[in-house]
């Protein structure tokens, strides 16, 4: 019990542990803002990929596509798992706003928006027809004409804000889309085989998947023709990939297992038929693997950190290190005392652990506190500096960020406050290890005093 | 004298220091033996070994050789738990600079070495007991209206008094000062041994170690130590 007593009473009347208490909130204040802004930026990166991609891709890096899509199509449907699947068709081309002196080299991809906004979240991506994918394609000012839908940051820029300004209806713009049709040996398609390689869209709506990359560079056009443009529209069909969205109860690993081992069987029923070589460049990825380059940078980025605030952690170590030094060589006569009244040496070590620990805990909860305060207004005070200065972390007009990430993970906030409790005990343990291993006779004597 | 009426004695005490690269020799052989509820004054010189002995007898140092025995026991043969016991609630210390704990007001410093022996169960249960005996001793002591001062809130006298009620909190069979009023003034320090003498008129037994003559008479024995021995 008189570890208890003493402990706080070090802990409150010592002016020199408010400063360990400080130093060790301010690291766990700047880890609990930085790691929960990076832990938000990561996670929702991520979840817009995975909405962008849906669970599973069945594809190829290939531009030529590979053939019998349609018939893996039926497997899959056929698949109690599986809950929808979408066939992709993906290019690049020139896309050129028709009478303009403007063009400019896009990706294209080619979907059925039905389908695909039930294997993605495409059709939550549209502006003009979020809630309508079927006429995604069909222009409100002229439904008959062909329709294609443009990444949100090919047509506009943000503002400041992150809005982008919409018009009330799209604009009336046409774009000659032209893609470079291949053959399935790979070889570009011949002048005058009868394939098109040029056509006019009408901008219908736009996509804003929130991945910079694809809204910056992709332009949506129907299935049918994006396939026709590439080249992929002969007497055997092909596509480039399928984008699959499992049923609810499905675990990703294990859907994707079951879809590779459907493919195998799909491999083996179809070899020796024509153009069948080219599925042996297919292959099947979850949407982590599948966007893994994407992915991995901002991961990448989130473990620098965590390194960086390694070495906060280690400076924190220090810190208490330090103060617990000066705390426990002052407190030597105390110790002394102590032992005269028969108090062990694991009892001293005791009492000075239980002191940081409550330096590392008082610490810790103040850290979370003004940490979970400061977050709590954080896009607040980032739209007040940027009214008063013109400040803000990220320039919304580059960076494809709504808000700033500020969602507590509990999880997150017990392993910093761990992890702080720790270091005050590390910080602590060589100053207390030699207190109490001092000798009461050297500390009581009067020369000492 | 028969070996029951002892309560303390040692056999052949030496104890060296190392200053640099010197060795200080402090205490030569000392034999001593104390009897049940004596009253003795250790007196000496500054540098004689009178603390050093009385640290070794409330085995707060150990000697190089020789044998402390306490109701027959020897120390040596005591571990670490058993020192802290005796320490704890066989002997009584009283120190020269009173050695009060600053954060801890005059009734914790009291009961301190109560609550130190206890776990904090054992606390709650003892508690009431603790803190009415720790009243009960600041009374005698005449210093109940200090209760809740601080030691830095109280004179020399009064943090002496309060170290001696520390002292006596378990009830120990031995009290052991060192120059207890070698930091007071005349008639504070002599409010002091008349606190001694009264204790020890009650049977408590005391061994205390001074370089003034006149205080060490007032104890009932006196020896002296000199050049690392006792000199009779």
């Amino acid at each position: 019990m008189y570890k208890f007593v003493l402990a706080t009473r070090y802990l409150l009347k010592r002016r020199i542990t408010y400063f360990a208490i400080l130093a060790v909130a301010l690291c766990v204040f700047i880890v609990v803002v930085v790691m929960t802004v990076m832990t938000g930026l990561v996670t929702d990166f991520t979840q817009k990929n995975h909405s962008f991609t849906g669970d599973c891709v069945v594809g190829t890096e290939s531009l030529v596509g590979f053939p019998y899509y349609e018939d893996f199509i039926n497997v899959l449907e056929n698949s109690e798992f599986i809950q929808a699947v979408s066939p992709v068709i993906k290019s690049y081309s020139l896309l050129t706003l028709r009478d303009k002196d403007f063009n400019l080299g896009v990706e294209i991809m080619g979907i059925d928006p039905v389908r695909h906004s039930q294997a993605t979240d495409f059709e939550k991506t549209l502006h003009y027809r979020k809630n309508d994918a079927s006429k995604a394609f069909s222009p409100s000012y002229d439904p008959n004409l062909p329709g294609c839908i443009l990444g949100i940051d090919l047509l506009m820029e943000r503002d400041s804000k992150s809005g982008y300004p919409y018009p009330s209806s799209p604009y009336e713009l046409a774009f000659s889309i032209t893609c470079f049709p291949l053959t399935a040996k790979g070889a570009l398609a011949k002048v005058g085989a009868g394939l098109v390689n040029t056509q006019t869209f009408y901008f219908s709506d736009t996509s804003h998947s929130g991945l910079a990359r694809v809204d910056s560079s992709t332009v949506y056009l129907p299935f049918e023709q994006a396939q026709l443009l590439c080249g992929m529209s002969g007497p055997i069909k092909r596509a480039n990939c399928l984008h699959i969205k499992f049923k609810p109860n499905v675990k990703l690993q294990d859907g994707c297992e079951k879809v590779s081992s459907l493919w195998q069987a799909f491999l083996q029923q179809k070899k020796g038929l024509q153009q069948a070589d080219l599925l042996a460049a297919v292959n099947v990825q979850s949407w982590k693997d599948y966007r893994r380059a994407f992915i991995a940078a901002m991961e990448k980025e989130q473990a620098m950190m965590i390194v960086m605030f390694g070495f906060v952690g280690i400076t924190t170590v220090f810190i208490v290190f330090v103060v617990f030094y000066i705390t426990t060589e002052n407190k030597r006569k105390d110790i002394g005392i102590l032992k005269s009244i028969g108090v062990s040496n694991a009892d001293v070590v005791q009492l000075f652990s239980l002191f940081s620990f409550m330096v590392g805990l008082l610490a810790s909860c103040i850290g979370i506190l003004s940490g979970s305060l400061f977050l709590l207004k954080i896009n607040k005070i980032e739209n007040w500096l940027f009214e008063q200065i013109g400040f803000q972390l990220w320039d919304r007009t580059i960076y494809a960020i709504g808000d700033i990430p500020n969602q507590l993970d509990p999880m997150v906030l017990l392993i910093i406050t761990c992890s702080a409790i720790v270091a005050c005990q590390l910080g602590a343990l060589l100053p207390t290890w030699q207190a109490a291993a001092s000798r009461p006779v050297e500390t009581l004597r009067v020369s000492r005093l | 004298m028969s070996k029951n009426d002892l309560i303390l004695n040692c056999e052949g005490l030496y104890k060296s220091y190392r200053m640099g690269a010197t060795e200080v020799k402090v205490l030569k052989g000392v034999d001593l033996a104390v009897k049940r509820g004596e009253f003795l004054a250790i007196v000496g010189a500054s540098g004689s070994g009178k603390s050093t002995l009385l640290h070794i007898l409330g085995a707060l140092d150990t000697p190089d050789k020789g044998i402390v025995r306490f109701e027959g026991l020897d120390l040596s043969r005591h571990n670490a738990r058993q020192l802290n016991n005796y320490r704890n609630k066989t002997v009584g210390f009283i120190f020269q600079f009173y050695h009060l704990l600053d954060e801890l007001n005059v009734l914790e410093n009291i009961y301190l070495p109560a609550m130190a022996s206890k776990s904090i169960l054992g606390w709650i249960a003892s508690r009431r007991w603790a803190k009415n005996r720790a009243k009960q001793l600041l009374n005698e002591l005449g210093l109940l209206e200090r209760a809740n001062h601080k030691p830095y809130q109280l004179s020399g006298g009064e943090r002496q008094r309060v170290a001696i009620g520390r002292a006596l909190m378990n009830e120990p069979k031995l009290l052991l000062a060192d120059e207890p009023t070698g930091n007071l003034d005349s008639a504070t320090g002599n409010g002091i041994l008349e606190v001694f003498e009264r204790l020890n008129r009650a049977g408590q037994t005391i061994v205390m170690v001074t370089h003034d003559e006149r205080i060490a008479r007032r104890a009932k024995r006196i020896i002296a130590l000199a050049d690392g021995k006792v000199k009779t």
